[in-house]
């Protein structure tokens, strides 16, 4: 595995399988008394967040500090870091402090790469977020939450039919999604309005659909996109009742769906605009266990890229 | 002072002695005269002359001066260069028009002609007072609002009508404002793929279009500014058959770089507009090669260090281009078999000192015209140092590759501004 997960193009297919089955481990051991695992101890990550996201942040901090690993918040945002401080005297400063990894989140595409590629910083940088481009550990989180939904297929997803629905052009999640689920084998369809898919979404290995009806029992998996309202500013889409209509998973759509079908959305909902509270709360919906797996999914990214202590002595 | 250029090659492949006595050129032939510089093996060209550079005084002299500027144009093999209006304060009036023509005069390195701005502050609304800045003492003929696409037609249609008067050009930055908010890259598959928002062809393609159809019905004089794609290829292309007066330029970093250099998230990539696809690429080589676009102009976009070490958005648009333009055409144009050594002269001095209306420049050698010369060696490559670049900034995106041709001596009105690769320290005053 390289030592750094900038965007799923960085992995392999079998890195995603370790990953995966790293997780899959790590719940089985933490699924008791033990919830904290020694393994990263001494170790420093810091969160470096340049945009609000309590969520993800919360979801590292917690899996770093349940495998001993010292937690620092480095919040960039309306700190001076945001007005004047640039990437390189920030990541300049991390270096001093000694941090092992940077788990980073930016509001430019590029900047977790860029800061791995600058030279500035010798930790290893792990992307929790860039712009519109990628968002490497929710797709894993999502990879780890199909497979178990599906654990027949135990990570391989050949002839997997999975629905992303909404605001592609505008997507980190979107990206890295298309990018893992096409390795493991699935068949990604993207159902948007043309407006929100990038020009250049051809060359990408998935299909396109701009109507959501249209083929609605035949996926496994229907992944809807949180919608920004200030789209519309822009002649995304013409109002939030026409969106909702066109492309929201309401409750209807939702009893077209294949009984195996399951729902997914990375959070945080609109409900009532993407995705009605009953689809949001419904038995095929596996919206809450995506939070906790994104806890373990990204423990056994930290565990794989930091080379912690094996996990066959720390689960005793 | 006297001298003679021996054995030098003409742009023709003619072998001959050119004898240079105060600023003409006294002779091209067998004759020598004064004290002789062994030119054998290299080729003299008419000095080079650009008609689209960022020289940044006044108000950025951190990342550029005319002083500097010209020192980066003399290496580079430019007798002259058209100094963009974009500075701070704008070049909207005679006063900071005449400023930066004095400059120019003071640094004695290369002519230095202002552009003005076409509209007050640049803004797009308010014509600059263009007569003004054409009879002050720095003669502007050029007007630019570049940077910035002069968007509203009306404003276009009124400058383009009024340069008439006085025999001025607009050149126009062809970038539609509204369909490139916030835009990053060019927009396509690799865009798609970065999740960097796009500029699209059509945002150049379609002010291009509006302009021809504007300077046609005026009678005026359009100059396209750095196209980029093949469908602004096609609509010069178009226009010239039509008997349009239009002229357009290329840089020469789009003849050689494509968008896929984006995916390292390298701000030195970023520039406006932006690096397009292999097949656009072709496409300028063609119309280049063809005369469809007129000339090679360098859009020498000069940025202090800390505004490309960042992340790509935070990141200044543009590119150095002066020290590297010569050997980048070579490499593009006259390697491939392209274009000969004639058409090159053409397009890099040629052209531009017609567009511009720049008397002493771009003259063809010959007895009697001005001692504005370059001379390269076509024999030698060199490697591309952004440390040793005259300019005050680094921001070239060649730094490391290794390009075709050297540029020897530099004589600018008959004087060695530079001489054996060098800055002489020597000006024309
Ligand atoms: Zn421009």
């Amino acid at each position: 595995m390289k030592s750094q997960l900038l965007s799923i193009n960085d992995l392999s297919t079998a890195d995603i399988h370790s990953i995966l089955s790293t997780a899959a481990e790590l719940e089985r051991i933490t699924d008791g008394p033990t919830k904290k695992l020694p393994t990263l101890r001494g170790r420093t990550v810091v969160n470096l967040f340049f945009e609000d996201s309590t969520r993800t942040r919360i979801s590292f901090e917690t899996a770093a500090k349940r495998l001993s690993a010292d937690v620092i918040n480095f919040s960039a945002k309306g700190s001076s870091v945001s007005k004047g401080e640039s990437l390189k005297d920030t990541a300049q400063t991390l270096q001093a402090m000694g941090a092992d990894a940077v788990v980073i989140r930016h509001g430019s595409s590029g900047a977790a790469q860029r800061l791995a590629d600058s030279g500035w910083i010798s930790a290893t940088v792990i992307n929790a977020g860039d712009g519109t481009h990628e968002h490497p550990t929710q797709a894993l989180l999502d990879a780890f939450t199909i497979s178990k939904s599906f654990p027949d297929r135990k990570s391989d997803f050949s002839g997997l039919r999975v629905a992303i629905v909404g605001d592609i052009l505008h997507s980190r999640v979107a990206r890295s999604n298309v990018l893992l689920l096409s390795k493991l084998g699935a068949s990604v369809t993207l159902i948007a309005p043309p407006t929100l898919l990038p020009v250049g979404v051809e060359t990408w290995p998935v299909k396109i659909s701009y109507n959501m009806d249209e083929q609605l029992e035949e996926f496994d998996v229907v992944m809807m996109l949180r919608i920004q309202i200030e789209r519309m500013s822009n002649f995304f889409f013409p109002s939030e009742r026409e969106y909702s209509r066109q492309y929201g998973l309401n409750e209807e759509r939702l009893l077209r769906m294949k009984k195996s079908a399951i729902v997914m959305h990375p959070g945080p909902m609109n409900r009532g605009l993407e995705i009605s509270a009953s689809s949001a709360d419904s038995s095929r919906s596996v919206i809450v266990d995506q939070v906790g797996n994104g806890v373990l999914t990204r423990m056994a990214v930290l565990y794989l890229l930091l080379g912690g202590a094996a996990l066959t002595e720390v689960g005793q | 002072m006297t001298f003679t250029l021996k054995n030098i090659s003409l742009a023709s492949g003619l072998v001959t002695n050119i004898a240079i006595d105060g600023t003409q050129v006294l002779s091209i032939g067998s004759e020598i005269h004064g004290d002789v510089v062994d030119c054998t093996g290299l080729i003299a060209l008419p000095g080079l002359v650009d008609l689209h550079t960022h020289l940044r005084e006044p108000g950025k002299e951190d990342s550029e001066t005319v002083l500097s500027g010209s020192k980066a144009a003399a290496k580079g093999g430019y007798t002259a260069l058209s100094a963009m209006a974009n500075t701070s304060p704008v070049a909207d009036t005679a006063g900071v028009v005449e400023q930066v023509y004095r400059l120019g005069k003071e640094a004695g390195l290369c002519e230095v002609f202002p552009i003005g701005a076409v509209t007050v502050g640049l803004a797009g609304e308010r014509l600059a007072e263009l007569g003004a800045m054409a009879q002050s003492a720095a003669r502007v003929r050029v007007f630019s609002d570049d940077g910035k696409c002069v968007s509203d037609p009306l404003v276009m249609r009124r400058a383009l009508e009024y340069v008439k008067s006085f025999g001025g050009v607009i050149a126009q930055h062809a970038q539609d404002p509204r369909l490139t908010e916030g835009a990053q890259m060019n927009e396509g598959a690799v865009s798609s793929r970065l999740g960097l928002a796009g500029w699209p062809a059509v945002a150049e393609e379609a002010i291009i279009a509006r302009d021809i159809l504007l300077a046609d019905h005026v009678k005026s004089r359009l100059h396209i500014c750095h196209l980029t794609t093949k469908g602004g290829v096609e609509l010069v292309r178009w226009a010239k058959a039509q008997g349009i007066n239009v002229t357009a330029e290329v840089t020469p970093h789009h003849l050689i770089l494509t968008d896929d250099l984006v995916e390292s998230y390298d701000p030195i990539f970023k520039v406006n507009p932006p690096l397009r696809t292999n097949e656009d690429v072709l496409a300028l080589r063609a119309g280049l090669a063809d005369g469809t676009i007129d000339i090679v102009a360098t859009d020498h976009a000069p940025h202090p260090t800390e505004d490309k070490e960042c992340e790509w958005s935070a990141a200044a648009f543009g590119m150095l281009g002066l020290e590297t333009a010569l050997s980048v055409v070579v490499k593009t144009m006259v390697e491939t078999n392209a274009m000969t050594w004639e058409q090159l002269a053409n397009v890099m001095s040629v052209n531009p000192a017609k567009i511009g209306g720049y008397d002493r420049q771009g003259v063809p050698l010959a007895a009697g015209s001005p001692a504005n010369i370059v001379v390269i060696d076509p024999a030698q490559t060199w490697q591309v140092d952004k440390e040793a670049l005259s300019s005050k900034s680094k921001n070239t995106p060649f730094h490391g590759y290794v390009l075709p041709t050297k540029i020897v001596h530099t004589v600018y009105e008959g004087i060695f501004v530079v001489k054996n690769q060098e800055l002489t320290g020597l000006k024309y005053e």
